[in-house]
């Protein structure tokens, strides 16, 4: 392929909407079919453009959810009270509806399940979304590393990808999800009942002796708290990839 | 027949604001936080600033002789990639005139380098002309480390990404080197006003 190619514009596609799966009240994730979708990389992101009758447009960023090996492309969107775009997306649109988007975009946030070292991800809230590309392209791959998950909701009622997190947790020795629910949980919760603190960590992240490759994405907050815990456990920061989610607003 | 999103209004903001937002972008009030990996913590007593490169003698401030230089105290607009802009940001800092003052090189392209091994591309023309600072107060407190302290460089101008956080040097160079985000997708220049966001932009 000539480089000019490769190099070339990342054009304006339109997705048409094959199903929408609410994932939570206030989360769905919307499978796209977008034909001439060249394919994407776990971890990498869309530009989602809408644009109003009188020619306004809104423009905003979101992960891909689904793994490369996926049909459909999966935008899991978290609607934002005050937002622009994500009221429309969650919420306003429908099966069968067209989304205009372009991508897929970045190369460092990126895991291909061609790397040996051990994978481990924590999520916080709706940054999820692009561990779960990792998550679901890991489990398509099964001579894979091993991979852990520890993901962090406020009450069971927030938790994305609930049913799914359960059977990619059970049955594969070589794929651990762990959850914690920070704010409310319920009777007979066995998962952890607390922030991702230093002991947490100790329990589910790999030894240092492994050198993992880490993926971090969540709030602010929970991900400058979590990398520097990583970094104090002895963590290696050039190991430690980090990618703010929610952040952008709308 | 151009294409509308069925249903789509959109929040419309007003038309003073308008002008200041470059095509894609969107105002936000709070300061989000974007950053590749963890936080560095660098003490300003193990900071410096350098100039180096295609230059006959390389330049070095320890945070002290850095913090004595002529400052400037300004607003400005801001705009990342990721969509946000922010109005009116007040920030102080060392102009980049200043540290090049008198600076004698043939160089045309820099690569600009930081705690934690960040790296960002700028031609030379894009630093001067009272267009880059490198700034350690924002909003009339030090700069956080979340947002780039001790130091980063602002080139608001231009994307965000190019205003390397935890900045401790500039390279000269007479070529152009793609820096961290230039090789993973970003366009070279990254100019918000002609929505220079990625390669082939």
């Amino acid at each position: 392929m000539a480089r000019a190619a490769v190099l070339g514009r990342l054009t304006w596609r339109l997705g048409k909407v094959a199903e929408i799966v609410q994932e939570t009240p206030a989360v769905a994730s919307l499978l796209l079919d977008v034909p001439g979708w060249p394919g994407h990389l776990a971890g990498q992101h869309v530009d989602v453009r809408l644009t109003a009758e009188d020619g306004y447009q809104a423009q905003r960023s979101y992960s891909i959810a689904s793994a490369p090996e996926d049909g459909r492309v999966a935008l899991t969107v978290e609607r934002l009270a005050d937002g622009e775009v994500s009221p429309y997306l969650v919420g306003e649109v429908r099966v069968g509806d067209e989304i205009e988007l372009r991508g897929p975009i970045g190369g460092f946030f990126v895991w291909k399940a061609g790397d040996p070292r051990p994978l481990l991800l924590i999520a916080g809230g709706s940054g999820i979304a692009p561990l779960m590309s990792m998550l679901r392209h890991r489990k398509a791959a099964p001579a894979a590393s091993p991979a852990r998950l520890l993901y962090s909701s406020r009450t069971i009622e927030d938790v994305i990808y609930r049913p799914e997190l359960e059977r990619l947790g059970a049955g594969d020795e070589a794929i651990q999800v762990w959850q914690t629910l920070t704010r409310e949980q319920p009777p007979g919760w066995t998962g952890y009942a607390r922030r991702v603190d230093s002991a947490m960590l100790n329990e589910i992240a790999w030894p240092k002796e492994r050198v993992p490759a880490v993926y971090v994405c969540g709030p602010t907050g929970f991900v400058e708290e979590a990398a520097e815990l990583l970094v104090d456990s002895g963590y290696d920061p050039a190991w430690i990839k980090t990618e703010r989610f929610g952040a952008t607003g709308g | 027949m151009p294409f509308v999103s069925r249903g789509f209004r959109g929040k419309r903001r007003d038309p003073a604001s308008a002008v200041r937002v470059p095509p894609g972008q969107h105002v936000v009030t709070d300061f989000p936080v974007l950053s590749a990996g963890p936080t560095p913590h660098t003490s300003t007593d193990d900071w410096s600033f350098s100039i180096v490169g295609e230059i006959d003698e390389p330049r070095r401030w320890s945070w002290k002789e850095f913090t004595e230089l002529a400052s400037e105290t300004f607003s400005t607009d801001i705009h990342c990639v990721t969509k946000w802009s922010k109005l009116d940001t007040s920030w102080r800092g060392v102009s980049m005139d200043t540290l090049l003052d008198g600076v004698d090189t043939a160089a045309e392209f820099t690569t600009v380098f930081a705690d934690g091994g960040y790296t960002t591309n700028l031609p030379l023309e894009e630093l001067t002309g009272h267009k880059a600072w490198i700034v350690f107060e924002y909003g009339g407190l030090p700069l956080h480390p979340e947002h780039g302290g001790p130091a980063r460089l602002l080139a608001p101008h231009l994307y965000l990404w190019k205003s390397a956080k935890w900045v401790r040097g500039i390279a000269l160079q007479n070529d152009e080197q793609p820096g961290f985000w230039e090789s993973n997708g970003y366009h070279m220049l990254g100019d918000p006003w002609r929505e220079q966001r990625y390669w082939g932009d």
